[in-house]
């Protein structure tokens, strides 16, 4: 009888009373006091029932599901260690692209984690809580399964060591911390919109599909594991990104244009970061499965498109940067990799030229840009190191105050030309990279005068260690932050001509393969 | 493209991230549990402060008056990372699910004493919305609470919570009918009984000291309600009607038994830190212990008549004695 009792209860039914049914109204301290983050965004929600859960687990099904993905992905891994799986990558230029990962994606799956908690803690709706909840418990997962499967490349090369120390202070990783140090000083609901729905939802394919499958082309099997292995948590996430969005459109007509502001602003400061995975796909990856140009035709123009059309009917414009960034997508991953190779002396990891072979497929994917305005660089920087005058900038960049990224990006319409924006405020002058990076700017100038701008903290003299002396007559500012960074000079640094890794990695893989 | 390799021996570089070697004090093999906790979190060069928090910084050690040298000094005992953690509840949930599949399969709710089962209807179902309370106080920790070692395990402690809330609804699916559920939630709203505690849980819910909640939840309230509830209540009614509420609960107790080992370590080691922690965190033991104790009374009345009140005393006898063992005084 009991048995009939349950099985009458439908699905959804179950899960309600499994979930939401366990929330009440408090009447011994006020919802204001409970939930105390919900109004000052300016949101309105009526009616926090309307919210359809994205997907019905219970934590005895989490637990199952999840316990047994970790079963084999920590199985894949000891194999892929054990068999010192490393050797059979492409070559270990390859290596860098996971170096770039653990330093600049893998902290922001724990900050995640952590702005999933707050949120699933804050929001007043007892269904996109407890949904919240489940995807702090998955980010976790994300940034632990990746610490782990790096950390055997930690064993046996450079760049990989000191990744903690390193997020919070090296130039460039500023880019993805001040991202997702953006979103989490946000409000609850402008988080959901910039990291649930326009980080999850619109661009999340363009940093884990190229990066999986960059993994899977290049024989890394590790990497290749936790990539699939997360899949099913994504899809999770993106459905609750795109209920989230569609709640907060349909709850009030006064959402809207606070929700577009968002979303203007969170595809442009996404979008920005993903300049780092344009650069991986074109120029880093020995084997490269798409051109960044295609990936972005795909998964942005394409499935983006088809999104945006979609939310129309909510009076939902495209972000107000997408058509620049169209056009960006000729230029993007060359302007960035030719900034990582000035730079090549301080980043934890090794930049080169791109070999002959390698600038013809670049010529094949960007026939109007790329021997126009790129290859000659390229070519000539080549000829240089060549001769043994390997070039490496020993300035240090302006950055922009907004992205973080140094000033490198050309005009929309001219890429001849570096792109300069500014704005005044109290009395100082700060500078930008783009016109999307100025209106975030200047519209929350209070949030971004906090900026810990890595540039100005060197000038600053906030980034030598105790020890040094810039008073001292051989004092060397850029070895003092190099060694702030933990960075260590000629082994984790320069050309991967020369590098410890190379040789390393030759050596190695001779022993392995010869018979 | 597939390489062929032979296996051969190569000397590994270093044995594990400079951070963790420093934590270790060399260069050692590390744990995957060390690997993916110690230091971890961001604590240096935030960008931003909190719109939601301004005078804190993103992560800061000042949202509790507790102070530590260290916080990653707080490790949990049971190594509890993703991994482990998951593979954990997934074997309990493997045993609770077959005492559910046996309980419903031999129809031994049906023929479960009439009277235990009201008992247990009315004294465990509205534990439900306790648990939940729970779970938000476990995601309060975790996102307000400082250092990976401490906010890894109050979310995982969190979330168990909900997942209780989902065992106690399905031991009214399986003991009773949904209409029992709607009958417990109203008696947690409105019945005298339940409102002590029903304030305790909604008071919880406004504290903004995150190691104070540490305190009030995990030590306090658990401590006191999962030994009422899942030993001396559910005796009784074994000896009433055998094991039935037994089986229907068992991952509660067993989750008691493994969690309790984790708040305790985190007590000692907060309380062993400085007299000032040890102070404010018997301080604040004492404050929720009396709340709380005075809150389970009526309920231990409901559910053991006059054996309650020698019971609450017995059992607060029990919580002082395992605090002051862990380093508090009270
Ligand atoms: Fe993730
Ligand atoms: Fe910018």
């Amino acid at each position: 009888m009991d048995m009939k009792v349950a099985k009458k209860l439908g699905l959804k039914e179950r899960y309600n009373l499994m979930t939401r049914d366990l929330d009440w109204e408090p009447s011994y301290q006020a919802k204001e006091a409970i939930y105390p983050f919900l109004e000052y965004e300016g949101i309105k929600i009526h009616d926090w029932s309307k919210f359809e859960d994205p997907f019905r687990l219970t934590m005895d099904a989490y637990w199952k599901y999840q316990a047994e993905k970790e079963r084999k992905l920590y199985a894949i891994l000891d194999a892929f260690n054990q068999s010192n799986g490393h050797l059979g990558v492409t070559d270990a230029r390859y290596i860098n692209n996971l170096k770039l990962f653990l330093t600049g994606v893998t902290p922001l799956e724990y900050m995640a984690h952590r702005g999933f908690a707050h949120v699933g803690r804050q929001l007043a709706g007892a269904g996109p809580r407890v949904a919240c909840l489940m995807q702090s418990l998955d980010e976790i997962r994300h940034a632990q399964t990746q610490i782990h499967s790096m950390s055997n490349y930690n064993k046996y090369y450079n760049g990989f060591q000191n990744w903690r120390h390193q997020h919070d202070r090296v130039w460039y990783l500023s880019v993805p911390k001040s991202f997702f140090d953006d979103a989490v000083t946000s409000g609850p609901f402008e988080f959901m919109v910039a990291i649930g729905f326009a980080f999850e939802y619109v661009l999340t394919n363009l940093l884990f599909v190229p990066f999986i499958s960059g993994a899977a082309y290049n024989g890394d099997m590790g990497a290749m594991a936790f990539g699939f292995s997360a899949q099913s948590d994504e899809s999770r996430h993106m459905t609750l990104g795109l209920e989230m969005i569609k709640f907060l459109l349909e709850q009030d007509p006064a959402n809207v244009p606070i929700v577009q502001r968002w979303l203007d602003k969170w595809f442009w400061r996404g979008y920005r970061v993903l300049t780092l995975v344009a650069m991986m796909q074109d120029y880093m990856l020995p084997k490269r499965v798409m051109s960044w140009k295609e990936a972005w035709e795909i998964y942005a123009e394409q499935n983006g498109g088809a999104l945006f059309a979609d939310l129309a009917r909510y009076g939902i414009k495209p972000p107000a940067g997408w058509v620049q960034a169209c056009k960006d997508k000729d230029h993007l991953s060359h302007q960035a990799w030719a900034v990582f190779y000035n730079y090549g002396a301080a980043a934890p990891f090794h930049t080169w030229t791109p070999s002959a072979e390698e600038m013809d497929w670049l010529s094949s994917k960007y026939p109007d840009t790329f021997d126009k305005y790129y290859r000659p660089r390229y070519e000539h920087w080549a000829e240089q190191a060549k001769e043994g005058n390997r070039f490496y900038n020993g300035t240090l960049p302006m950055l922009c105050t907004t992205c973080q990224i140094p000033m490198f990006f050309t005009e929309p319409d001219d890429p001849t030309k570096i792109c300069y924006r500014e704005s005044d405020y109290k009395g100082d002058k700060y500078h930008f990279c783009s016109d999307g990076c100025k209106d975030i700017f200047d519209h929350e100038p209070e949030k971004y005068i906090q900026s810990w701008l890595p540039v100005h903290q060197i000038y600053q003299g906030n980034c030598f260690g105790p020890d040094a002396d810039p008073t001292s007559p051989d004092f060397n500012p850029l070895m003092e932050v190099l060694k702030w960074y933990k960075l260590e000079f000629g082994q984790d640094n320069l050309d991967y001509e020369g590098s410890p890794d190379k040789k390393n990695f030759e050596a190695w893989r001779a022993q392995a393969t010869k018979n | 493209m597939q390489i062929d390799l032979r296996t051969v021996s190569i000397t590994p570089l270093r044995q594990t991230f400079n951070h963790i070697a420093d934590r270790l004090g060399g260069d050692k093999a590390a744990s995957r549990y060390i690997e993916a906790t110690m230091d971890v979190q961001a604590n240096a060069n935030f960008h931003y402060r909190p719109t939601w928090d301004p005078d804190h910084m993103i992560f800061d050690p000042a949202r509790t008056a507790i102070k530590m040298k260290d916080w990653y000094a707080f490790k949990d005992p049971r190594q509890f990372y993703y991994g482990a953690y998951t593979i954990a509840r997934a074997k309990m949930q493997e045993t609770a699910e077959a005492d559910f599949e046996f309980v419903e399969s031999r129809g031994l709710a049906a023929n479960f004493n009439a009277a235990a089962k009201k008992t247990a209807l009315e004294f465990y179902l509205p534990l439900r919305h306790v648990a939940w309370g729970a779970n938000m106080n476990g995601a309060s920790m975790c996102a307000y609470g400082y250092g990976t070692a401490i906010t890894q395990p109050c979310l995982y402690n969190g979330m168990d919570q909900l997942g209780i809330a989902q065992y106690i609804t399905r031991l009214g699916f399986t003991l009773g009918e949904p209409s029992d559920l709607d009958a417990a939630k109203k008696a947690w709203m409105t019945a005298p009984q339940w409102q002590e505690l029903r304030r305790l849980v909604e008071d919880m819910l406004v504290v903004k000291d995150w190691f104070e909640l540490f305190v009030a939840q995990n030590v306090v309230l658990d401590g006191l309600l999962f030994p009422l509830a899942y030993q001396h209540v559910d005796n009784a009614l074994q000896t009433q009607g055998g094991p039935v509420v037994s089986m229907l609960t068992r991952f509660q107790s067993e989750w008691f038994a493994e969690s309790s080992k984790w708040v305790d370590a985190c007590l000692k080691v907060g309380a062993g830190e400085t007299a000032e922690n040890k102070a404010l965190m018997s301080e604040w033991t004492k404050k929720w212990r009396d709340r709380a104790v005075k809150a389970l009374a009526p309920l231990a009345t409901q559910a053991l008549g006059a054996q309650g009140d020698s019971v609450m005393a017995e059992l607060t006898d029990q919580f002082n004695a395992r605090c002051n063992k862990a380093g508090l005084a009270v």
